[in-house]
């Protein structure tokens, strides 16, 4: 509809004031007003939605507030003192440090190997490539209910295996001491397929005669990708573990169904643990001072790593 | 790649590649297939026989959930939410991209990293404020209320795949347009957009998985039921039937059912979209 009114006036205008004249040049008038049209709902959308909000966050974060009428206990800085005296806010932070090594050492060179090997072609290649991919569309809820019944004591699979050799099922999602490794298994199955795709398409724009050059040279295979096709794709291996760090930082839906954070906080993630101390109690302040470090956290490690990796993009 | 000799009857290397990918499939397909299969079931099998084919198939279980207004509503109300933020993402997103592509303007690269500031952080920090703002508007428990902000967060990556592809259509065919007396609003609707149809479509099918799959928003923006999207209502569903997993498993099953048949038949769209990103960076 917006789309509609946006095309129809203008033209009006336009056939009005110029009728069939070529005016020397692209006027100023008709680039003026794709300006004022084009441009507003964008920007209008994105500030009231993204901008501000992460403005008022900052705001808020200075108040002892629960949403309703206006923010007036002033506190200062003491949210994020009790933030930084909560013990679960520092065990989510070492989470989502896990989830990020769990990243870099398992996953992303368990995408690689599988890139280099389907990045080839041979039957069923692109029928891998599909499946591998497949865990990374399905919703995060989703994927998060079907390992709860994975790792179910009762009905789960883990049980079942653990049945057939005699042994008492573990509730690996109930105790500290498995619920965040059962986590992190499935981190591992949701995201690794997408991290291949990366590489994959890395791959297959690739510059084949560097390969095929070294090969006549007399490097062997290993060689060749060691010193020619690794080193090509040091840019995409930067990429991936870009993703992988922003996408620990914002994994939340996945958390929920498995185990909401618990048991005692052994699970939480920094958005599991802005979602069980801030939002689900209306702590409009707490939980604001708790999203404004998180923001400091993506925004600063976002431009130091472009500043120090990705500088050649 | 592949050299001549490495054709040998047997060659370990090729054993050692099956082999592993092999494994990485089962880890893959295992939980998905249990899923299934675990939806034919009855409670008591389940829990002798999670992984093999059930015994005695229950249709049951899908077809009561099939013939469920619950099962549809949810459905409905995930796909007017999808297609609201899919539509709007695209309109909003082209029109800016044309205008940041096609006209140089005083703050323009400016105003471009001002909305690639989006990239950087995650919808969650700033969620409750988000909620207090929807709030003041009026737009709690609307679809609105979910699609907009959704929007909103998905311009970034929009504007600039859009951008960088309206980049790329001739200038000269722009100029020759305009020498003709086409105006630059014309020029987009006529020229641009019908141009631009692969790269709309993966836009379209990025913010419409997003929206699709999206749970915090909705969680923090909606109170009713009855406007549930599916990933909420799955998780009231499994608050209400919580060890039956039988029944669990088959409304898993069904509301995944059409992310996979929009996969199977859009996997093209999908993969260049999703891993769009990285030509950026």
């Amino acid at each position: 509809m917006a789309r509609r009114i946006a095309i129809t006036s203008p033209i009006g205008v336009a056939g009005e004031a110029a009728p069939q004249v070529a005016v020397r040049g692209p006027g100023w008038d008709g680039r003026f007003t794709v300006l004022i049209l084009f441009l507003p709902p964008a920007l209008l959308l994105f500030t009231l939605f993204v901008v501000l909000p992460i403005g008022e966050a900052a705001w808020y974060s200075a108040f002892n507030w629960n949403g309703f009428g206006r923010p007036t206990n002033w506190i200062g800085l003491d949210n994020y003192r009790f933030v930084l005296e909560t013990r679960a806010f520092w065990l989510a932070l070492r989470n989502n440090a896990l989830i990020i090594a769990v990243s870099l050492a398992i996953q992303l060179p368990l995408a690689l190997t599988l890139a280099l090997m389907l990045a080839e072609k041979f039957r069923g290649a692109v029928a891998l490539r599909m499946l591998f991919f497949m865990p990374y569309i399905l919703a995060e809820i989703a994927t998060g209910l079907i390992f709860s019944f994975v790792y179910d004591g009762d009905y789960g699979l883990v049980a079942s295996i653990w049945r057939t050799f005699g042994a008492e099922p573990p509730h690996l999602l109930a105790s500290t001491d498995t619920a965040m490794l059962a986590v992190l298994i499935v981190v591992v199955w949701k995201y690794f397929g997408f991290h291949m795709m990366l590489f994959i398409a890395a791959l297959q724009s690739l510059d084949k005669t560097l390969v095929e050059a070294a090969r006549i040279d007399g490097a062997t295979r290993t060689q060749t990708l060691r010193h020619v096709v690794i080193p090509l794709l040091y840019p995409t291996i930067r990429l991936s573990v870009f993703f992988a760090i922003i996408g620990s930082l914002q994994l939340f839906d996945l958390v929920m169904p498995l185990t909401r954070g618990g048991p005692a906080d052994s699970s939480n993630t920094m958005v599991s643990f802005l979602y069980n101390n801030g939002i689900s109690r209306m702590r409009v302040g707490y939980g604001s001072a708790i999203g404004v470090i998180l923001f400091a956290i993506c925004v600063t490690f976002a431009f130091t790593y472009k500043r120090w990796f990705m500088r050649d993009e | 790649m592949n050299s001549a000799g490495a054709r040998n009857a047997f060659d370990p290397a090729v054993l050692f590649k099956a082999l592993f990918l092999g494994l990485v499939a089962i880890f893959v397909l295992v939980p998905l297939l249990a899923t299934l299969l675990g939806g034919f079931k009855s409670l008591g099998e389940l829990r002798v026989n999670p992984f093999g084919l059930p015994a005695q198939w229950e249709w049951q279980n899908y077809a009561d959930i099939l013939f469920s207004a619950r099962y549809w509503q949810l459905l409905r109300n995930s796909l007017v939410i999808s297609t609201l933020s899919v539509t709007l993402t695209l309109i909003t997103a082209s029109m800016a991209a044309f205008t940041f592509a096609h006209i140089r303007f005083f703050g323009s690269s400016m105003l471009l990293s001002y909305l690639t500031l989006g990239l950087l952080f995650p919808a969650a920090t700033a969620v409750l404020p988000l909620f207090i703002k929807v709030r003041d508007l009026g737009l709690l428990d609307t679809y609105f209320g979910v699609a907009l902000p959704q929007v909103a967060f998905s311009l970034a990556m929009s504007v600039l795949l859009l951008r960088r592809f309206f980049k790329d259509i001739p200038y000269e065919l722009l100029e020759a347009a305009l020498v003709d007396g086409c105006s630059y609003i014309k020029f987009f609707r006529y020229v641009t957009l019908p141009l631009s149809r692969p790269i709309l479509a993966t836009v379209g099918t990025i913010t419409f998985v997003n929206s699709w799959n999206a749970y915090l928003l909705p969680l923090v923006m909606l109170n009713t039921d009855a406007l549930y999207p599916w990933p909420l209502g799955i998780m009231v569903y499994q608050g209400e039937y919580s060890s039956e997993w039988h029944l669990i498993l088959a409304f898993i099953m069904l509301t995944i059912l059409p992310t996979i048949i929009l996969f199977l038949l859009a996997q093209k769209h999908i993969v260049a979209g999703l891993t769009a990103g990285a030509v950026k960076g």
